[in-house]
């Protein structure tokens, strides 16, 4: 029998953890490299194609009742007060084509962003974080399957698929209910509600909204996988995980959401 | 109960030479030395938080360790490439303490989960075989459409055995197998444990505290103290001991 005497020294020297700049810049890192194994591991074979399919499906299952409310009902709203405004200029025809465009360019992909950051990033969010604390992840890791092309790249890119989708989806359902407004208020018929408000939108107007919604899909994706697979042990970690992907999510869409209004207004001046 | 003889092999499936693991301050593996034999189960005894499962966790590349030399079925598991890594880990099982079951998925997707994204030209019908085969030899066939969640403690335990035996590893990695079961349940652990080496020739690893456990399935113990394996042999020349640290495991388990 082996019998060990007892310790050898260990070098027991204080270990000072990382100052809060330095912590922010290996964060920074931390992220760069997350989003650089996306892309690098991502578009690779083997491919998860049915994991694909379900994480599309549960993202636009799980968001289309919540949007298709939201957006009705803000179509409603903007439409009845932006009514009193324009009557002033006894403008109350272009009320179409303001909804039109207001619902398009920007409240469709913005109500679109942050709702979804809260359905979809806090689920992703907790889902991983939860998969984490159990050791699920670790178990497709020592199991010889890449759990990041698995769980990380399948929902970034459904995010990133189903978004612009859910994107105009609510745009057609806020038409719906500006619609139902003015159909009520000025008897307006469908046809010429339509034919108002879509003569005004532009091909730069449809390519800037689906741009910024692949961004926001993206971003809500990334955020979520982030904080959920890197999330910390405990019950409470998954909370944590959860909370951040939704807060750090939205904040991200208004900040890519004032980029791009200052980027695509130079295509449009 | 029977103490299990020691086995003769001396092929070595692990060599664990002077290594440490730290977490900070925390010097959790001050220069273990450890040999898995071919064909043998090897107990590692310990108490709580003493980096019995740090140390299988470094096996598998799941951590990496501070220094020192591992060596898994004669790779050097910090020096190789992902590829090679993930190559490594089709041939050595992990059964995690809380089973680890994706709990999205029922049990037959659970076996399947590994089985097809490794063994890409199986059929359906040999991916059907070979989960209602291995659900057969851990004794839970009928729970082949079940969900995680209506799984009882030691039917997550087999599952989770299972899910890591259809691959067909060469080692056997189990993180505290009998942790918060029942005894009877525990025996049945054992039992399969024993199963497993014998029907599967598998050399494995055993994480526990439990001494029931370490004496039924162990062909050696190693008692893991203070950072460091300070005792290994077989379950009797262990414990054939006055020293302070290992008595009380042994009083605990079968005197109490």
């Amino acid at each position: 029998m082996e019998n060990k005497a007892e310790n050898p020294s260990i070098p027991n020297a204080e270990v000072k953890g990382p100052g809060k700049l330095a912590r922010m810049f290996l964060t920074l890192y931390d992220v760069y490299k997350f989003i650089a194994r996306f892309f690098k591991e991502g578009f690779l074979p083997p491919y998860e194609a049915k994991e694909l399919f379900r994480q599309c499906y549960e993202i636009g299952y799980r968001s289309a009742l919540l949007i298709s409310t939201t957006g009705f009902i803000t179509g409603i709203v903007f439409t009845k007060q932006s009514r009193p405004s324009l009557s002033e200029f006894g403008a109350t025809s272009w009320l179409p084509s303001l909804v039109g465009i207001a619902l398009l360019r920007t409240l469709a992909p913005l109500l679109t962003g942050l709702i979804a950051a809260g359905k979809v990033g806090s689920s992703i969010g907790a889902e991983l974080g939860s998969m984490r604390v159990t050791e699920q992840i670790d178990a497709m890791e020592v199991s010889a399957t890449n759990p990041f092309k698995f769980l990380v790249s399948t929902r970034v890119l459904a995010a990133t698929i189903t978004i612009p989708i859910l994107t105009f989806y609510t745009a057609m359902v806020g038409m719906l209910g500006a619609l139902l407004n003015v159909s009520l208020s000025e008897g307006t018929s469908a046809r010429a509600f339509f034919q108002a408000s879509l003569e005004q939108i532009t091909f730069l107007d449809i390519t800037a909204s689906t741009i910024k919604a692949v961004l926001f899909g993206f971003t809500i994706g990334m955020v979520g996988c982030y904080q959920g697979y890197n999330s910390s042990k405990g019950t409470e970690g998954v909370g944590k995980a959860a909370n951040s992907a939704v807060v750090i999510a939205m904040f991200l869409i208004f900040i890519e959401e004032v980029v791009s209004v200052q980027f695509f207004g130079l295509f449009r001046s | 109960m029977e103490q299990k003889p020691t086995l003769k092999n001396t092929e070595k499936v692990i060599e664990i030479k002077e290594l440490y693991k730290s977490f900070g301050n925390y010097h959790v593996l001050k220069g273990v030395d450890l040999d898995l034999y071919k064909g043998e189960n090897l107990v590692v005894l310990g108490k709580s938080g003493t980096g019995k499962s740090v140390l299988i966790k470094i096996l598998v590349g799941l951590l990496t360790p501070g220094s020192g030399e591992v060596k898994v079925l004669n790779q050097h598991v910090d020096q190789i490439s992902y590829k090679e890594l993930l190559a490594l880990r089709l041939k050595v099982g992990f059964s995690f303490q809380n089973s680890a079951l994706y709990d999205s998925m029922t049990v037959r997707q659970n076996l399947e989960f590994p089985l097809v994204r490794n063994q890409r030209k199986l059929t359906k019908a040999e991916v059907n075989l070979a989960v209602e085969e291995m659900l057969d030899a851990v004794g839970l066939l009928q729970t082949i459409n079940q969900m995680p969640s209506e799984l009882s403690g030691g039917q997550r335990k087999r599952i989770g055995i299972a899910r890591t035996l259809i691959l067909r590893p060469e080692i056997m990695l189990y993180d505290e197998p009998t942790a918060g079961l029942d005894p009877i349940t525990c025996l049945e652990i054992n039992s399969l444990i024993n199963q497993v080496q014998e029907r599967f020739h598998t050399s494995s690893i055993v994480i526990t505290h439990d001494l029931t456990c370490a004496k039924a399935v162990g062909n050696r113990v190693a008692m893991l103290l203070d950072g460091q394996f300070q005792r290994i042999g077989t379950f009797e020349e262990v414990f054939n001991t006055t020293d302070e640290r290992v008595k009380p495991f042994y009083d605990y388990n079968f005197i109490q």
